[in-house]
């Protein structure tokens, strides 16, 4: 997994293109922290490169939501393809970080 | 063969089983004596049901013979638990599972943080991991947590789980890990087998027919169980319950969150507009922006449960209504500084608490239909919102891990964890090779303490999360779990079972009416088929002590239900290990850790010499009545006598106690 950070102003932009798997989840988590650490407390994890993500994928997107609320902010994820859509819905995990069409949409009511 | 036998053994005592139970509740209950005859029925009936139970149980027995070759390619962490076991022993594990053939990593997961344990893993060679600084101060969950904590520092696809005394074999994956060729295989447990304990085994250690026949069988079914340690996970599995998990305990918590915010803000409102006409406070102005600041918090939780309800997603939901919160909290602040101290206090009596023994977070539905008795300020109510939704909210304030793979509901991790497992169409196996060779309990104390723990695990998930109603699960395997919980009801049974002789034989009270042939006639031939079936089933294997146990410790199976009952209903701490463990490590014979059947074995003893007594004067009548009790009691004092060899027993090695004795302290 190849992970791209975009920061313009409060907003953190999180790029993860590959594999989202059980060897790329601590790499994710690892930055999210970094981010909400350097006072960005704002996350969109843009999916739109992803080919695929498993458990411990979501396992980190939630770690990473813990992060960014407990710091006082918020993670939300957008443009995720097909195979991730499968994946959160089967965990049900749609009904709590629900995927944003585009990056810009998830932006909004921030 | 033998499963043909087997199976025409088993169902011939159910046959007989059945014909006989009939005939006691139509024809032979003595209902003047009914205080004593009817429980009899009922504790038959429960026996009968307990072998209809073992039938389905063994019916399917699967032997599975060796597994395919593994993918070379799959990647494993070898988990090796421990909280305080000496380091030697800790070490002498790792060193084996370093030893493990197919390509590996080792852990140490150290939940006692011990820098005597980090240099032995150095010096090993193995990975050492102890919990996140997120644990500080959150609910700890042993080994669950130590398991959880460790699965988001690890990234294998295959975890092997070993109890810190758990030797491995090399080959112990090469074994194994060709079950997971299927994909949808998440489990697979091995047999757990003591080094430490001799032929006559007087703790009853083994597990001969749990690690065989009812495991096998439980596999025929595909509800092979995880029991804690030898037993290979896949990482996938495990996160898809931890995502599932948590996201039900967030529909579910924030929900009952935002209904307990919607009252504790009406209350306040009402108490601000009472004071309001009384004309106190911060005059009208003052009130106005107070209940316009409350209402726009009301109005902020009804929107949100709208919603929730029309499927809107949980963190985006919480994210705006928490915004609103604040906004709202801002407003008050301002206005109401004077009284913002003394109301902040009501945020400490907020309705939920964290249970001491699962640790599991409890939002107590009588506390929150009481919150209107509170006195409620307008920033109190605020406050006391923000919390309440903060501590249930997306990021799980209230743990250390938003995602919990290995249940926590229980003491008894596996079995929780194992059923969420097939819940959600996960396969297990049971590779039945003993490929790790482990120490059991060398004393009574110890041993006493880990089967009521694992007792009372078993009850709390039966009341927590019952396997019959349970979503998910396929007929067979809510069977085979409700046989496992259905046979820790035995205790009450048993209590029966001794009473009624010793009824009969004293008072000359009749639970049956007739003590005669026709009573004979109908119960020889399901007892002696019963026998029949044991003794097929368990060709080969030690099943007697089991047998033993499962009567002897009566009061053990009582206690570990009532208890279990309390804490999941009555909400109370379960308050296990309160069996001394020092004590009688040197000499002393345990009197105190089996007094209860010590009483039930003089009592019974007592009732014999009684009831002889009473025949030969003349006072009992039916040589067939005074016959079968006494036998019957003969047959109860010979089941229990070996609480005495249990109760002397030392164990080879007096190392092993302390450590035994540590690790249940522990646990």
């Amino acid at each position: 997994m190849e992970l791209e950070k975009q920061v313009d102003g409060q907003v953190a932009v999180l790029r993860c293109s590959g594999r989202l798997n059980m060897g790329a989840a601590g790499r994710l988590r690892a930055a999210v922290d970094e981010t909400v650490a350097d006072g960005v407390r704002r996350i969109v994890v843009d999916l739109s490169e992803t080919s695929f993500v498993d458990s411990s994928g979501l396992g980190a997107l939630v770690g990473g939501l813990k992060s960014a609320r407990q710091a006082g902010g918020d993670l939300r994820i957008a443009a995720a393809p097909e195979q991730v859509r499968t994946v959160l819905a089967l965990t049900n995990l749609d009904r709590v970080l629900t995927p944003h069409q585009t990056v810009e949409d998830a932006h909004r009511g921030w | 063969m033998r499963k043909q036998l087997t199976r025409v053994f088993a169902l011939l005592t159910l046959v007989s089983g059945t014909l006989y139970v009939a005939w006691r509740w139509g024809f032979s209950i003595y209902w003047e004596h009914w205080y004593i005859g009817v429980p009899l029925a009922i504790a038959e009936t429960y026996a009968l049901i307990d072998s209809f139970l073992f039938t389905v149980t063994i019916w399917r027995m699967k032997e599975r013979g060796a597994a395919p070759p593994p993918d070379p390619e799959a990647t494993v962490d070898v988990l090796i638990t421990t909280y305080n076991e000496p380091v030697e022993m800790v070490a002498t594990t790792a060193a084996a599972a370093e030893r493990i053939t197919f390509p590996h990593k080792t852990w140490i997961l150290d939940d006692g943080n011990r820098p005597e344990m980090a240099a032995a893993a150095a010096e090993l060679g193995v990975g050492y991991l102890t919990r996140h600084p997120s644990w500080q101060d959150m609910p700890r969950h042993a080994k669950a947590g130590n398991l959880n904590n460790a699965l988001f520092q690890t990234e294998g696809e295959f975890l092997l789980i070993l109890d810190a005394d758990q030797i491995p074999e090399p080959e112990i994956l090469d074994k194994t890990l060709g079950w997971f060729r299927d994909p949808l295989v998440a489990l697979v447990q091995t047999p757990q087998f003591f080094t430490n304990v001799g032929d006559s085994d007087p703790l009853g250690s083994q597990a001969p027919l749990f690690y065989g026949p009812i495991q096998q069988g439980k596999d025929g079914w595909n509800a092979a169980f995880f029991c804690g340690s030898n037993a290979l996970l896949r990482r996938e599995a495990l996160m898809q319950l931890g995502i599932v998990g948590y996201v039900h305990e967030v529909q579910v918590a924030v929900g009952d969150a935002l209904k307990a915010a919607d009252k504790i803000v009406s209350e306040a409102m009402r108490q601000e507009r009472a004071s309001a006409a009384r004309g106190g406070g911060t005059g009208t102005g003052g009130h106005r922006r107070l209940l316009a600041a409350l209402q726009s918090v009301r109005t902020a939780a009804s929107e949100a449960r709208r919603e929730l309800a029309a499927g809107a997603a949980v963190a985006e939901v919480t994210y705006a209504f928490q915004s609103k919160v604040d906004a709202a909290s801002r407003a008050v602040v301002e206005q109401d500084l004077a009284t913002m101290r003394a109301d902040l206090d009501a945020v400490a009596r907020l309705p939920m608490h964290v249970d001491g023994s699962v640790g599991q977070l409890v939002v107590d539905d009588l506390a929150l239909a009481q919150l209107g008795d509170i006195d409620w300020s307008p920033l109190g109510a605020i406050e006391s919102v923000r919390a309440l939704i903060k501590a249930v909210d997306v990021d799980r304030a209230d743990e250390a891990q938003p995602v919990m793979p290995i249940a926590t509901i229980s003491v008894t991790e596996d079995m929780a964890t194992c059923m969420r497992l097939h819940s959600l169409g996960w396969k297990s196996v049971y590779h039945h090779e003993n490929l790790a060779f482990g120490l059991a309990p060398e004393d009574l104390g110890t041993m006493l303490t880990q089967r009521l723990r694992w007792a009372q695990g078993t009850i709390q998930v039966l009341l927590k999360e019952n396997p019959l109603t349970k979503r998910g699960l396929t007929g067979g395997q809510r069977l085979m779990y409700f046989a496992t919980m259905w046979s820790y009801l035995s205790g009450f049974a048993a209590v029966v079972f001794l009473a009624a002789p010793v009824c009969y034989l004293v008072l000359g009270i009749m639970p049956v009416k007739a003590y005669g042939l026709t009573f004979l006639m109908m119960f020889l031939p399901y007892v002696l088929l019963n026998q029949m079936t044991f003794f097929v089933v368990g060709y080969g294997v030690k099943t007697w002590r089991g047998h033993q146990y499962s009567l002897a410790l009566f009061p053990l199976w009582i206690r570990a239900c009532w208890t279990a009952f309390a804490n999941v209903v009555l909400k109370r701490p379960l308050g296990f290990a309160v069996t001394p463990k020092t004590k009688q490590t040197v000499g002393g014979f345990p009197w105190r850790l089996i007094r209860w059947q010590l009483v039930a074995m003089a009592v019974l003893v007592v009732a014999c010499v009684v009831g002889v007594v009473r025949l030969w004067t003349g006072a009992a009548t039916s040589v067939i009545g005074t016959g079968v009790n006494v036998v019957w009691v003969a047959y109860d004092i010979l089941v229990m006598s070996v609480l005495f060899a249990a109760a002397r027993y030392r164990g080879p090695d007096d190392l092993h106690d302390v450590v035994e004795a540590d690790k249940e302290k522990v646990a």
